[in-house]
């Protein structure tokens, strides 16, 4: 695995165990309590589409309904609705795994930003379906807030990576 | 092995194809979506979850539990002087009032057992704080620091200083969710003060209310005050809710009555949350058929 498709240094191969403990951050970010404050990104996505570019075999559609139904029950939010647009999300982000690693980050983050504002339209209208309030234009904020983040936070989550097992100048791993 | 029913080889093996496991999926959190909002079967599920979530929320919570508590400790000594200031003038105000509402509930109590009539419902009350704005954007929703530990029951109606501003609708172990009245899903049952005409407050967003089924002949004006029925065996009546601000009769049957609520509803910070202290009997069942 490389950092992108283009570069020549080797990574290591990934942890799963690291994967899950990076979803369940985002989930503890998710639940600080900020209010209606608009143009916060959406941690756990955003994390969740970050792997399933990064490792389309491992994570996916599955992890996605988990990690929604964990969001729906923490925020309060109808069941499902979370769920329903992360399904969505992985599956679209699975897709595009072989096409985004080619480019570079700012490049992935803006094949990755339509992805996450259709997650967000998903949401919303599934609940203007239920009955309720439009909650404002700047709800779709958050989308670009997640995909400013894209650059920073693939270079966090490959930091593990990133550690060879022993230290050779020489090699590109 | 038959060529029909020829298996790819273990290590190409990957399950159902994408799409079909997208169609599961959604399909899935359609039925999940439809039980929730439509029938709210789902309350066990959440809470089996929730043990999962409750942990991290404790802990994503402590440092806006910090912060808060630290502007507070910087708040300045003017401040809370002036406020101190203003809150013993109302409290004078207050006691004074207090001390004739106890003479008349005395002489109420007094005049029902003349009348031979029952007794006013017993009320039960907890002081609560408002923690912070639920997290979901599409509801109008807030959470209150007491909970189950403390008494709180779903229903209850949740007061600020001038009125009505929610019911308890989902409550945790330490904390409470209330709905705003201003919700879109969020409907009291009022009465006019000035001739007891009943009818049903809806939110309708915006921070607006809206009084539906009141037929468009009856006697109801702008300026008139609207308090809580308590016909719905849930809340206590007599609470104050709103106060009508336009009338529009010339649609159909039904007068269009737009409604101002009298609580500070989206910026109040204390609030109190009553209830009934025993619930009124079950409406006795109805009379067999045909009973010849």
């Amino acid at each position: 695995m490389h950092p992108t498709n283009r570069s020549s240094r080797i990574l290591q191969p990934v942890k799963l165990w690291f994967v899950y403990l990076s979803l369940f951050v985002a989930l503890g970010l998710e639940y600080i309590p900020t209010g209606r404050t608009p143009g916060l990104p959406d941690w756990v996505a955003l994390a969740l589409a970050f792997w399933c570019v990064r490792e389309p075999l491992a994570i996916g559609m599955g992890a996605g309904f988990a990690f929604g139904l964990l969001m729906d029950v923490g925020l309060g939010a109808a069941m499902g609705q979370h769920a329903l647009a992360y399904v969505v999300l992985a599956y679209l982000a699975n897709a595009l795994a072989r096409r985004v690693l080619w480019f570079p980050a700012w490049q992935q983050a803006l094949h990755v930003l339509p992805l996450l504002l259709l997650a967000q339209a998903i949401m919303a209208l599934v609940r203007l379906v239920a009955g309720a309030e439009f909650p404002g234009w700047a709800y779709f904020l958050s989308s670009f807030g997640s995909a400013l983040l894209w650059t920073p936070l693939s270079f966090l989550l490959l930091l593990p990576q990133y550690q060879p097992d022993e230290r050779d100048d020489n090699r590109p791993i | 092995m038959s060529l029909v029913g020829h298996q790819p080889p273990p290590i190409f093996r990957r399950g159902p194809a994408p799409l079909a496991r997208l169609f599961v999926f959604v399909a899935l959190c359609l039925v999940l979506l439809v039980a929730d909002l439509r029938f709210r079967y789902l309350e066990v599920l959440r809470n089996a979850l929730s043990v999962v979530t409750y942990p991290l929320q404790m802990a994503a919570s402590t440092p806006a539990d910090v912060v808060r508590n630290a502007s507070r400790y910087f708040g300045t000594l003017v401040d809370v002087q002036l406020e101190n200031a203003e809150l013993r003038r109302h409290q004078l105000g207050a006691g004074e009032r207090l001390l004739r509402f106890e003479q008349l509930e005395q002489e109420n109590l007094h005049l029902r057992e003349l009348l031979q009539m029952s007794q006013r419902v017993q009320t039960k009350s907890i002081a609560a704080d408002i923690l912070y704005n639920a997290p979901d954007p599409f509801a109008r929703k807030v959470i209150l620091d007491r909970g189950t530990q403390q008494g709180v029951e779903a229903g209850l109606a949740v007061l600020d200083a001038n009125g009505v501003i929610g019911q308890v609708t989902r409550v945790h172990p330490v904390q409470s969710e209330v709905t705003l009245l201003t919700d879109r899903n969020q409907s009291i049952p009022v009465s006019v003060v000035r001739n007891g005409v009943r009818g049903v407050l809806y939110g309708v967003g915006r921070g607006m209310l809206e009084m539906r089924h009141v037929l468009a002949e009856v006697d109801i004006q702008p300026g008139d005050r609207l308090v809580t029925s308590g016909l719905d065996g849930i809340f206590v009546p007599g609470l104050p809710v709103a106060t009508v601000t336009r009338v529009d009769r010339d649609q159909d049957a039904f007068a269009r009555i737009e409604c101002e609520p009298l609580a500070a509803i989206e910026r109040s910070v204390q609030v109190l949350v009553i209830g009934r202290a025993a619930y009124p009997p079950p409406p006795p069942p109805p009379e067999p058929a045909g009973g010849r």
